[in-house]
Parts: C-alpha cells; structure tokens; sequence
C-alpha cells in the first residue's frame, strides 16, 4: 500500500482512522478554532441561532479570540465588533481572548498563534480568516473557513473536509542573501498562477525550505491561499523545536509524507536562478522579476501583515535601511505588539530597528492589520486616491490597501526598503554589498 | 435536492467570481429579512460582463429584478466558479432567484462550502469544460441518485463526480439539519 502525505496523516488521525485517500470528505475532530474581529460577531449569531442563546460553545480552552483587523479606530462598527468579542468572550469564559491592553500580545491573528503557542505540529486549526493556511508552517493543517462552519465548529468541535491532493514544491540549490521566502512564493504564483494549487495542500520542501526560519516558512504557507490551496505545510523538523522551545509537549506530532506518497504534481525551484519577485497590479499571479520594471513610478511603501510584518521582516528592511533616508511615504506596521517591543528592543551595530527606520524618515503604526485591508478611513497607511503603493502584503486586489482607485504592487521586504530608498522601483541587490 | 433536477441551463466561463455573483454594493440588504433576502434572487449575476452573461451568445439577463426569479434552474460553468470574497450571499443570491444545480469545472473552496453546508444547491464538478457544449436556454435534466447529466435535445448524457458527503448535507438541507438527523447535536 502508497504511503500517505503529512496532510493525509494528520486528517487520518482526528478522523480516528488509520488511512485516508485524497479526494474522501471526512468528519474531523478540530483542536483549535479561531476567530476574530471582522467574522467573530457573525459566527457568534449564527452560532447563537442554532445552538440558542445560551449555548455553551464545545471548548472554551480551544477557541481563540483575537481582535486584529480593526482596532485603532473611532469606527462606531468597528468598536461595536469588538465590544461584541468582549460580551462572547466573557460570556463562554474565553481563556484565549487577544484583547489589547489586557496585558498580553496582541496584533494580527496569524503571529499571535504562533507567537503564543497555538500552532502544535499534527494538529488541526479552523480560523474564520482565509490566511489561517499561515499556520501550516508548523507541520500542521490550517485551513480558513466560513461563519456558518465556524458556527458549526464552535458548537461541535467538528467539520467535514475534503482530503486534498498534495503539490509539492521543492526548492534546491543556494539562497542568495537578497532573496525572501517572499520571492519564493511570488515565483511559485507567478509560475502556477491563482488557481494552480486550487483545493491542493501546497507542501513546501527540499533544503532551502529545511534552513528557512519559522518566519520565513510561515510567508511561504500565508499566500498559499493566493494559488488557490487549502493549506500550505511544511515538514515539523528541528526548526520547528527550536522555535517551539519544547519537544516534549506530548500533544506534538511529528509527522512526515512517506517517500511513496502519491502526490499530484511536484515542481522542483532552483533558488540560485530566482531573481527578487514583485507582483504588480491587480492580481497576486501578476508575477515579474524586479528587473523587469525598476525604475516603475511608486508614491508609497508599507511593511507589515501577517505576510511581511514580523521581527525578521524588518530586520532584514532595516539592513537595507541603515543610515540611509527614504524617498517616499514608508509606513511601518509591526504584525504584534511583541513584534513591534522587538522592533525597540533588537540593535543593529548599536542602533535599534525602531531607530533605523525612524532616522530614515519612515513611520511606525500600532499593530494590527492596519492598511492591509485598507479599512476605516482612519486607518494608519490607507491608500488615498490613485496612490500606487508598493508592499510586503499577500493581496493587491483593486482598492484592497484603500482608496477604490489605488493600486498595490507585492514584493518582499528587501525590496520595498530598496524602493523606499530610490523613490521608484528598485532591486534590493543595488544596495548590497 | 430533488432527486431529478430539470429546467433550463444558464451558461457561464471560467471564473466568474463572488463580485459577478452579487456585486458588493448590494451587500447592505439584510440576509435575515425575508423580504430583503428575496431581493439578492432579483440581483444574482448582475455583475456578469454583458459579453459573458449567457454564453454563448452573450447579452442575457438571469434574473428578473421585479419578480426576482429566474427562469433557468441550472448553471453550467466553467473553472474556479464562486473565486473572490468568499461572501455566503453568493450563493444565497443563486438559491434565491431559483437555482436548483451548479455544474462547474472547479469551485472556489470556500463558495463550494458555503453552497453545501447552507444546503442551498449541490455543487457538481466535471473535469471537462462541458459548458462550451449547451447554450442558455437548453433543457436539461440531472440525475442526482446517478450523478448522470442530459443534454435534452442533443441527447447526449454526461457523468458528474459524486458528491460524496457533501451530497448528503445538501439533501438534509445544511451543515446543521444535516447534524441534527444524524444525532450530532
Ligand atoms: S494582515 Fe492582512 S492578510 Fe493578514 S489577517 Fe490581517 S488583513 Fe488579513
């Protein structure tokens, strides 16, 4: 008999059965649900309207609350969501509820789980956001669903899912210093396009995966969702313990896909041939080398996201940034509020990244989602009228950054810092040794 | 769902997203309001580019938006239908205007979702982009306990994927009808 993928494995096991085949719906026990801000209050009232108002959700200690997408505003429906997660929250005795100012991290959703030790390797996670796939960097299946799923789950702890088919995306070779796993995924959408992985787990491996940090692996399973998948995954391996601090947790699963898994397509990357990536306006498939549009006008520069938002983000933007002055608007938004305490925290020779970026002549936000998903109109870095922004974010929509008519082109965070430093389009190369 | 689903077809390309489905400015009427819910059956597939909208000649209307119903019950598409905002009023909006079947290529996965565990219609899936062989307006006819599609004038039978499970939410009507008859909750 085939052996069986790291995906199949781990439905398998919360489905209580030895064996699955790619393809077979299922029924699987789920071990975390998370919500937050913008789908929390939806999923609560259909929750609500099926289970009754007084309906205790199935695990209080396995729903996790984290307000993130619109929390430094004077909206009046944006504070009304969150005071709705305080009432739910206190109402089902919510131990997870990542409410700022209550003396713990709080910020985007996705760093939060990871930050705070919700994503176990073999587990499951259900998130009411669609780059809940994030979390499959730490060997685990991630997948965002609905509010009406979630409502479902939030009473039964269960959810049927589909078993999917892997593609496996191996990357070898070197990877030069001025490459992200950011360039990495834009190469994968840029050569598979946005529907290429459609319902596929996206099994990232080969070395260059095996040396990439947690953070790093984490970018390359965020914009899994952008090729269509259902999950990104990377092997659980050393890193990961590292990063988890803990192999012992007895709950931990390190799982693997077998040698004779069968998977439905494999792509094998050579690193040491792909140039810094950007995708251009308006689709996340709309892949070029950067060398292909240097010298592109742009008004505006933003790092952060669950996508390009964490510590290592900016690190490696503050490199570029150092001792040198930004041309262009550049905002920063560190993902977490522990991110951002990292920011003022973390020196580069003797001067802290805050610092850096500051003397270069960028902002710093607040953390959250910010601009995005561009949000209220008070929102840190919205775009306004026909401002084209270049950014370490997963979407480039039409007006998904703001303003209907603004534009968002993606790139890592080496070559943002390098467009904020030339005030065009620019490749991150031309500022390194 | 019936076992036997018969009516006219509405033909469709490749990815026609949520926003083609129910454009976002209709978002504001009220999905708990029956009167307002009926009006997303009045609004389905406005934002269809009037090219595209009943290939394959193009230029037809789907939905009625004073009755608001449509006179075809089944939509023959083609890859990655529902893609874009993952918006649970989309396939409210298809259920509403009286649609009885989907018949794609492929499916955004959380519409595919949506569409099941709402228990508004069930989404079939053929690998072959069949929807290049009928014209809006063909009769056609499907046979659920069968998965087998006819293309009535042309007699001509195709075979859709099972539906598996999700077949079985669709009938029970939801995620949670479906729950409740199996004693899950
Ligand atoms: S940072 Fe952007 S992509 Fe990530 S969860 Fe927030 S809004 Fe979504």
């Amino acid at each position: 008999m085939a052996g069986m993928t790291i995906t199949e494995k781990i439905l398998a096991n919360h489905a209580g059965r030895k064996r699955v085949e790619a393809g077979e719906q299922i029924w699987i026990d789920a071990d975390v649900l998370m919500t937050h801000d913008v789908c929390g209050p939806g999923t609560f009232a259909i929750f609500q309207k099926e289970f009754g108002q007084s309906a205790r959700v199935w695990n209080p200690e396995k729903i996790i609350i984290i307000p993130d997408h619109f929390i430094y505003t004077q909206d009046a429906q944006a504070r009304e969501n969150v005071n709705t997660l305080d009432r739910f929250a206190t109402q089902q005795k919510i131990r997870h509820y990542h409410k700022q100012g209550a003396g713990r991290d709080h910020g985007v959703c996705h760093i939060i789980l990871a930050s705070e030790g919700h994503n176990r390797p073999g587990s499951v996670l259900f998130g009411t956001d669609s780059h809940t796939c994030t979390a499959g960097a730490f060997g685990m299946f991630a997948t965002g669903i609905g509010n009406t799923d979630a409502a479902f789950v939030m009473g039964t702890g269960k959810l049927w899912v589909k078993v999917p088919e892997t593609i496996r995306l191996v990357f070898k070779g070197n990877l030069p210093n001025y490459l992200m796993a950011k360039d990495l995924i834009l190469e994968v959408l840029g050569r598979i396009g946005v529907d290429g992985a459609s319902y596929m787990a996206m099994e990232f491996s080969g070395p260059v995966v095996e040396a990439l940090s947690m953070p790093e692996r984490m970018t390359l399973c965020n914009m899994a969702i952008e090729a269509g998948g259902k999950t990104g995954i990377v092997k659980p391996d050393d890193v990961t313990k590292k990063f988890l601090q803990s192999d012992s947790d007895d709950s931990y699963e390190w799982l693997h896909t077998d040698p004779d898994a069968a998977v439905a397509k494999e792509i094998i990357f050579d690193t040491g041939r792909v140039e810094p990536k950007v995708a251009l306006p308006h689709s996340p498939g709309h892949v070029k080398s950067v060398t292909e549009v240097i010298g592109r006008p742009i008004d505006c520069c933003y790092i952060g996201s669950c996508t390009g938002g964490k510590t290592e983000d900016f690190l490696r933007a503050a490199r570029l940034l150092k001792g040198r002055t930004v041309k262009i608007t550049t905002n920063i938004v560190p993902a977490t509020q522990s991110v951002a305490d990292d920011l003022h925290r973390m020196k580069i020779d003797d001067q802290t990244i805050a610092d850096i970026f500051l003397s270069a002549g960028a902002q710093i936000g607040p953390p959250s989602c910010a601009a995005c998903l561009g949000g209220p109109p008070d929102t840190f870095g919205r775009l306004e009228g026909r401002q084209t922004c270049i950014s370490t974010t997963n979407r480039n929509f039409p007006g998904r950054m703001g303003s209907p008519d603004s534009s968002v082109v993606l790139a890592s965070p080496l070559t943002v810092a390098a467009t904020a430093i030339a005030g065009h389009l620019q490749d991150p190369r031309n500022y390194m040794e | 769902m019936q076992a036997i689903i018969k009516g006219l077809v509405y033909v469709l390309g490749d990815d026609v997203d949520t926003d083609q489905i129910i454009p976002a400015q209709h978002l504001v009427l009220s999905l708990s309001d029956p009167k307002s819910r009926k009006r997303y059956g009045g609004l389905a597939l406005s934002g269809v580019p009037t090219k595209q909208a009943g290939l394959p000649r193009g230029g037809i209307g789907f939905a009625d938006p004073i009755t608001n119903q449509s006179p075809y019950s089944i939509i023959v598409a083609g890859r990655n239908f529902g893609c874009g905002s993952s918006r649970e009023h989309a396939p409210v909006a298809l259920s509403e205007a009286g649609i009885f079947a989907v018949v794609a290529c492929s499916y955004a996965r959380i519409f595919y979702r949506n569409a099941v565990d709402g228990g508004y219609f069930p989404p079939f899936e053929i690998d072959q982009p069949i929807w290049r062989e009928f014209c809006t307006g063909d009769e056609v006819e499907i046979d659920t306990l069968t998965n087998q599609l006819l293309h009535k004038k042309n007699k001509v039978r195709f075979t859709l994927k099972s539906l598996g499970a999700a077949g079985d939410i669709v009938r029970a009507g939801g995620i949670f009808a479906y729950a409740r008859s199996q004693g899950m909750i």
